[in-house]
């Protein structure tokens, strides 16, 4: 861009865009925003998506970013808009996410009076952004959109949350985008150390029992071939979290699933009885470790993550490395003398993989989740980007869906944000045409941002929305009968559930409902062969089945409820 | 045990309100916290004083420095360093009293600043625990009010090579 150009803050903002190279706008119009929405009208250097609320807006660009690895980009208005977007930045904060959240304000002179529509926006999401800003300013308008996509995206990545008093977008001032950016309170490491790394190499070249523990980071960083050639070369077997899950293909022979709460039984056993841990982008989350005390208690922990921070928070590691995972892994694998010698380790795992394997009752004619989920796996050969909501369906489809490729499940991790998966497949979908998006959601968190229907209908975007129909909140109710006296308090949404279908009908969606096993697949095909808008399938399983192995909250391996094959049935 | 921590931070927009947000997001203690300028226009130095174990301390630094306006943290604890606090004491005094208090102050090294016919007003500074002695001391006479700054600290020894270092970091 041309320097010393007069131009007003809405100018700026779309130039700076520009220069951000942001495709997506995921946004809704308001008071505050006015004067960039009119600046909008002419821009056509990006796209803007007429969400129908802002959190749908901030999960869209949650979607794409996850989907991409772009930056997602979200503009609200003040008061209400801005407070909408809440739930979404939360999600984003605790699963890494990049997304730039521009929120309107009111004008810098009312900021403090209780204006109409204000909100003190800044303060409410300080505890769940990365970093914010408030533009005083309309010289610092530019150098702020540069720091705040430099910030989101960099480092551990996060949300950012830029406020736009409505004077600031009106005034004028000269425009010059920063090229250089330093930001002396902010220098993210990404080399690790090579001592640590020499050492780390040592311990699991002589290690007996070594396990990869892998989580999110690697899939942000990028790393999974670096990951696929390490845990190969030396034939280490791999455990993801539920946000590393396709960073390492998961219908080779070296993965061992997710661990954690409900984690494969043999991933599990193998964190329990490894003698190294190698923890890659992970960060040691309490429904990973379960009581802290037991988990993986004789083995020497590695901890290669790029926020200092995750180190020593909840587990104390012998041997942290600070640093990107994708320059690390390299230097690992180089630094390797010999490959450590695992047969009786795989041995065992095998053995614990016999012992347990994960299992649903099919005897019975009832339609169950697993079922359902085995057979999108099945179709989609793992070529989709899997979009869950929150509950027993997203660990449903950990256990039964093989992802091969990473960024192919996108999943609300850390919040747990029931009604992430509508909008977030939405956004994914913006981001990612080569491929099926498929968002999976219960009856519950379907509920939540149904409204995001008329987005994907307005746009065009063909999304295929499963619903999981087991008319209760499932994961709730699964702990109200393992561990709350079976009081189902408040968790049977049967009586008032909506007609999924009718209500997709009433949009033009094509939909379709069966609790019929052999209607699956026909159904699933029939959804995929939708290319022109969405699509929404309804499958109504078993009410009561139940989600195992499970480890009980704050529990040790050695609790790991198994199975219940045949669940109590409610009348 | 308590520890010192120091820290350089943007002389900016909601910097403070940043750290204070982190301490109570994390739920960690803090026994005070102070923020003033320094002789740079645009850095701020606070002092904050917390307690806890090494891992805990550990964890206290790196979310500070995890924050964007945090310039630099130094737990100073670990070295040698100069820690000063004020504090203003309000006294109440009957007759005969004056004279003890006065002593009192002498003792602290402290000044009064204020007096009346009923209370006086002493400012005592010194090292927290110094502080701490002087409150404990003059309680049984009746304390109407107190105002207490915080403790505010320093590195002690290697100024020179230090200083450097830090106006070599705040030139970037």
């Amino acid at each position: 861009m041309s320097k010393n150009l007069k131009m007003s803050g809405a100018d700026i903002f779309f130039e700076s865009l520009r220069e951000e190279k942001v495709e997506y706008i995921f946004g809704y119009p308001g008071g505050s925003t006015l004067k960039i929405y009119e600046k909008l009208y002419d821009v056509n250097f990006l796209k803007h998506i007429l969400v129908r609320h802002e959190q749908g807006a901030t999960h869209m660009a949650e979607g794409y970013a996850k989907a991409t690895g772009k930056v997602g980009v979200v503009l609200v208005t003040s008061g209400p808009g801005a407070t909408n977007t809440v739930t979404g930045i939360a999600d984003a904060y605790m699963d890494s996410v990049p997304i730039v959240v521009f929120t309107g304000q009111v004008p810098t002179h009312l900021i403090g009076n209780d204006a109409f529509q204000e909100a003190d926006i800044i303060g409410i999401t300080r505890p769940i952004t990365k970093h914010s800003f408030l533009v005083r300013d309309v010289k610092d308008l530019a150098s702020s959109i540069r720091k705040a996509f430099y910030i989101a995206s960099s480092g551990r990545p996060g949300p950012v949350v830029v406020d736009l008093p409505k004077n600031m977008i009106a005034t004028e001032c000269d425009f010059e985008y920063p090229e250089k950016l330093s930001i002396r309170g902010y220098k993210p490491t990404y080399g690790g150390h090579l001592n640590q790394i020499k050492k780390a190499a040592r311990m699991i070249a002589k290690a007996k029992k070594p396990l990869l523990y892998v989580g999110g980071g690697v899939i942000m960083a990028n790393a999974s071939n670096e990951l696929t050639a390490f845990a190969n070369e030396n034939g280490l077997p791999v455990t993801m979290t539920l946000l590393g899950l396709g960073a390492y293909p998961g219908s080779d022979k070296l993965s061992l699933g997710m661990l954690g709460m409900h984690g494969t039984y043999w991933a599990n056993q193998a964190v329990n009885n490894c003698d190294v841990l190698v923890s890659l982008g992970a960060r040691f989350d309490d429904r990973v470790t379960g009581k802290v005390e037991t988990f993986a208690p004789g083995a020497f922990k590695i901890h290669v993550d790029i926020d200092p921070t995750a180190i020593d928070k909840n587990v104390i590691v012998d041997l942290p490395i600070v640093g990107d995972v994708k320059n690390i892994l390299p230097e690992l694998m180089s630094e390797m003398q010999e490959k450590p010698s695992i047969d009786d380790w795989w041995d065992k795992i095998e053995a614990w993989k016999k012992e347990c394997p994960l299992a649903y009752n099919t005897s019975d004619g009832e339609l169950r989740p697993q079922y359902v989920i085995e057979r999108i796996s099945e179709l989609t050969k793992g070529n989709a980007v899997i979009v869950t909501d929150v509950g027993q369906h997203q660990m449903i489809a950990t256990q039964y869906y093989k992802f091969i490729h990473p960024r192919s499940l996108l999943t609300s991790g850390g919040l747990g944000t029931m009604g992430f998966s509508v909008p977030a497949a939405i956004g994914a979908s913006f981001g990612i045409t080569d491929k099926p998006v498929i968002s999976i959601s219960g009856d519950g968190g379907f509920q939540m941002n149904m409204q995001e229907l008329i987005t994907a209908v307005a746009y065009k975007v063909p999304v295929k929305f499963i619903i999981i129909n087991n008319s209760f909140l499932g994961m709730v109710r699964q702990w109200q009968e393992l561990f709350h006296a079976e009081k189902y308090s408040f968790t049977d949404l049967g009586p008032s559930n909506p007609d999924f279908v009718k209500i997709g009908e009433s949009l033009g969606i094509p939909s379709w409902s069966t609790d019929k096993i052999d209607a699956v697949d026909t159904l699933i095909k029939k959804a995929m062969s939708v290319k022109d808008g969405p699509s929404l399938i309804e499958f109504k399983v078993l009410k009561e089945d139940m989600v195992f192995p499970m480890v009980p909250s704050g529990g040790s391996i050695s609790d790991m409820i198994l199975e219940r094959l045949n669940p109590k049935r409610m009348v | 045990m308590k520890h010192t921590i120091s820290l350089l931070v943007e002389n900016s927009f909601g910097a403070f309100d940043r750290v204070a947000t982190m301490f109570s997001a994390k739920g960690f203690n803090l026994h005070s916290i102070t923020i003033g300028e320094t002789e740079i226009r645009d850095i701020s130095r606070m002092t904050i004083v917390t307690s806890g174990d090494d891992q805990f301390i550990s964890q206290v630094v790196k979310q500070l420095n995890r924050l964007i306006d945090t310039i630099k943290v130094i737990d100073l604890t670990k070295n040698d360093r100069t820690e000063r606090e004020l504090a203003l004491i309000t006294v109440q005094y009957t007759k005969g009293v004056l004279e003890e208090l006065k002593n009192i102050n002498d003792i602290f090294r402290g000044k009064v600043v204020d007096i009346n016919n009923k209370s006086v007003t002493l400012e005592i500074t010194g090292p927290p625990a110094k502080v701490n002695a002087a409150v404990n001391v003059l309680m049984p006479y009746g304390i109407k009010e107190m105002a207490r700054s915080g403790t505010v600290a320093l590195k002690r020894g290697e100024q020179l090579k230090n200083a450097k270092k830090e106006l070599d970091m705040k030139k970037l």
